[in-house]
């Protein structure tokens, strides 16, 4: 690659001089402002209020996306912005999982606020640059980079019209350009999306960080929503940001010993329980692809079935023997002990326009696995990772591609649509081929592709009304909520999970409540209340990481020796407490678990009503596809009759015997959306909304939100 | 029905679950699939180690929880 030439061929079009200042406890106390239609920069102030109601993080996100949109703006408005802030722990490096940044937009997909964590470099390397937020607003008519020169204090925006598109490519290229020399790669973040994000709605960003050892950059994704799809409609082309010396203590926290404390304990259980409990350092998430597939909550074929006797094909442990480099410390940020971020190496392409070509593959996460896989009904690893790293390098979203194609798949072999309407696809579950070449026609902009790029809801719509398909057994069976694909577990057998998926802000992505042990397998939570209760806490609890630029998985996937005997093991109270102590040690605010819980409060709700002035964040826009609660087809029954028999039997008071199954089906569904309903009510209820989701002006008051321009969205809905 | 068919019960995470001769947390651990590797085990309130699985007998009526710590995917 000709670097020189192609930053020859930059051309200016606004520079932005400013004091690079320094960071007090953990705030740098304003943010960037670039608009790339007139190209205008500037530097805002962070407010108190800013800090008191919305933290950091996504609060910052969020708040930035209410001022600068109204209830009509679309994603491709140019008002709309992609914002990318870290949060208050966001950068420091002695406890683990401190790099996150969140990123928000308004969705292609949904039509309202998404918010999506992603780690590598970027985050922290802007906060040390001088800046706890980055708001891009406008579109560009050309390719352009902005680029923050965190060293001199000088932001340009730049035409950028020969480097490449594909994220592991430009990431490459942007890298080298940028640094000085080997030695300085890594300081130097780059975020781009690719190919595939231009011509899909559900296009990602992929943020790099530089792994020395290998010698290459690396991607961590800001995976939902389609955020890189905004990106690509912007014509941005990449944002990289450059700082030299990263220092453990550049937060200037209020007291650093608590952190270091804090860090050391955390690490000491990482080194001695890991290999004990869930393996993150040798496979990463990807440890419990054969543990969703013994309780029956993997996705098989579209969501129909929750396990395959092929599993045993892509389960962890051939990731780890074949494929994943072992021995390296894979931390996506400085510090982190739990070091998830695992990577295959020299994996050669077979198929595309890389075909032939040793790639890194970064991953495979677990839901890369389960939806690009399983949900496909392709049990095959190298498959898998192929799929993988062409879903990244294109900047499409692994989870709704997996989700999107596996939907359409369905739709293929039921006779909804044929190889005519797949332009000569075969799109049996299965068909490796077939799916990959979706990702390639995404890549280039055309054929069938493009259709299953538009996502579920989309697709649904478009089968409907031009072959002639079933709306009703569509809604069914296509895994959406509010425009989102559903991430990858099964959540028939778990109500509260069906809450924790059908009652989130964004649509069903899992990291706001992951309850289907609690509930399904450990009977916790039997009743209403207790689900309510749980749906409550869990929701609020992981909002707050997104607030401060901290990583969910170093609470949860390691547990200290003892926490067994606690009484509430499944909070592991002693990380939520550490927590506490860091963000003590970061900003000198003394929390309370109960304080935590209502800084979350206050984003969430805020998010609530954020979706309700985008038209949808009411009680009818919580409603679920049956395929999420229960069995929608006779061969789903049937594959798991007895257990339907059962229940219909215990549960309901209903005699299976000498009963059709059609008979059967409808009354489980009828109870199974009723049961779903009467959740509705109790969590309503728990999070302090009226029984039509809209959170009431009493429970505002007790958040201390009550900001005019709230109460004009909600005040008549009350 | 005959005393000789009665079903012998414990509770498993408040469910019932048959009872059977030489029952052990291991065996109900393999009937259930139970295979997550973060799990808590307790018989009547107690807990239960893991290399003790094999040995810790359960008896008609007694209170199993086999609790997987897992809150988050
Ligand atoms: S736990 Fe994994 S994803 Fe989280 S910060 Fe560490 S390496 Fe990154």
């Amino acid at each position: 690659m000709n670097i020189k030439n192609m930053k020859e061929n930059h051309k200016l079009l606004a520079e932005y001089k400013y004091e690079l200042g320094e960071i007090d406890k953990g705030y740098t106390n304003r943010t960037l402002y670039v608009n790339i239609s007139d190209n205008t920069i500037n530097s805002k102030p962070v407010t108190e209020m800013m800090k008191e109601k919305f933290v950091g993080g996504k609060g910052f996100g969020l708040w930035y996306l209410w001022n600068a949109t109204t209830p009509t703006t679309r994603w491709d408005d140019s008002e709309n912005e992609i914002i990318i802030a870290g949060g208050p722990a966001c950068g420091i490096t002695q406890y683990a999982g401190t790099g996150k940044s969140l990123v928000c937009s308004i969705s292609p997909l949904t039509d309202i606020p998404i918010d999506s964590n992603v780690g590598g470099y970027f985050g922290p390397l802007l906060k040390f640059s001088g800046w706890d937020a980055l708001e891009i607003q406008g579109k560009s008519d050309k390719d352009i980079i902005v680029y923050i020169d965190g060293n001199n204090g000088i932001v340009t925006i730049e035409e950028a019209p020969l480097e490449a598109y594909d994220a592991h490519i430009l990431g490459e290229q942007l890298t080298e350009m940028f640094a000085d020399n080997e030695e300085d790669k890594r300081n130097v973040a780059v975020v781009t999306a690719g190919t595939g994000a231009e011509h899909s709605r559900f296009g990602i960003l992929n943020f790099t960080f530089y792994d020395q050892r290998r010698k290459t950059t690396r991607l961590k994704q800001a995976g939902r929503g389609g955020i890189g799809t905004v990106f690509r409609n912007k014509k941005l082309k990449a944002l990289i940001v450059k700082f030299s010396n990263v220092k453990g203590d550049l937060n200037n926290t209020f007291e650093q010993s608590i952190i270091n404390k804090t860090g050391i304990k955390y690490h000491k259980e990482i080194h001695d329980l890991d290999h004990l409990q869930n393996n993150m350092r040798k496979i990463g998430t990807a440890n419990i692809i054969e543990v969703m597939d013994a309780y029956d909550l993997l996705p098989v074929m579209n969501f129909q079935y929750g396990s395959h006797p092929d599993t045993e094909k892509i389960k962890s442990t051939v990731f780890i023997e074949k494929y994943l480099t072992q021995g390296v410390q894979d931390g996506c940020w400085y510090g982190c002990s739990m070091a998830c971020a695992k990577a295959a190496d020299n994996f050669l392409l077979k198929t595309g326009p890389y075909k032939g070509h040793r790639v890194t593959v970064d991953g495979p996460e677990y839901e890369n696995a389960a939806g690009l896989g399983a949900n496909c009904a392709i049990f095959d690893p190298e498959a898998i990772l192929e799929l993988n790293f062409y879903c990244d390098t294109y900047g499409i979203d692994t989870i709704s591609f997996g989700t999107a194609t596996a939907f359409a798949m369905e739709c293929y072999e039921r006779g909804i649509i044929n190889k005519e309407i797949t332009e000569g696809l075969e799109l049996n579950f299965g068909n490796f081929y077939s799916s990959v070449e979706l990702l390639h026609q995404m890549s280039k902009g055309e054929g069938f592709g493009t259709v299953v790029g538009q996502g579920v809801n989309r697709m649904k719509k478009l089968f409907v009304e031009k072959y002639g398909a079933n709306e009703e057994f569509l809604f069914d069976i296509g895994m959406e909520q509010k425009g989102l694909e559903y991430s990858e577990y099964g959540s028939k057998e778990s109500l509260a999970q069906q809450g924790g998926y059908g009652l989130t802000n964004k649509g069903p992505q899992h990291d706001e409540a992951w309850l289907i042990f609690m509930d399904m397998v450990n009977n916790q939570i039997p009743t209403f209340e207790d689900k309510a209760e749980a749906l409550h806490y869990y929701p609020m609890f992981r909002t707050w990481f997104g607030l401060y630029g901290f990583c969910k998985l170093p609470w949860n996937d390691i547990v200290p020796a003892d926490n067994k005997y606690t009484d509430e093991p499944a909070k592991v109270p002693e990380h939520v407490q550490n927590y506490l102590d860091v963000v003590y040690g970061v900003t000198g605010r003394k929390l309370s678990v109960d304080d935590m819980i209502k800084e979350s409060e206050r984003v969430y709700n805020f998010q609530r009503i954020f979706n309700i002035r985008m038209g949808k964040g009411l009680r009818k826009d919580d409603r679920i596809p049956y395929r999420s609660m229960g069995p929608v087809t006779k061969e789903e029954y049937e594959s798991r009759q007895e257990r339907y028999d059962t229940q219909l039997r215990e549960k309901i008071g209903y005699a299976p015997e000498g009963k059709t199954t059609e008979e059967k089906m409808a009354a489980l569904r009828e109870y199974r959306e009723n049961q779903y309903e009467k959740l509705i009510d109790a969590v309503y209820k728990r999070r302090g909304w009226n029984s039509n989701g809209v959170p009431t002006l009493k429970h505002l008051k007790y958040l201390n939100l009550e900001l005019p321009e709230l109460m004009e969205v909600i005040k008549d809905l009350q | 029905m005959s005393h000789a068919e009665v079903i012998l019960i414990i509770k498993l995470n408040n469910r019932d679950f048959p009872w059977e001769e030489g029952l052990t947390i291991e065996k109900i651990m393999q009937i259930k699939k139970f295979t997550f590797p973060k799990i808590i085990v307790k018989v009547n309130g107690n807990h239960i180690e893991k290399e003790d699985y094999a040995e810790t007998f359960v008896n008609d009526g007694d209170n199993v929880e086999i609790i997987h710590l897992l809150a988050g995917g």
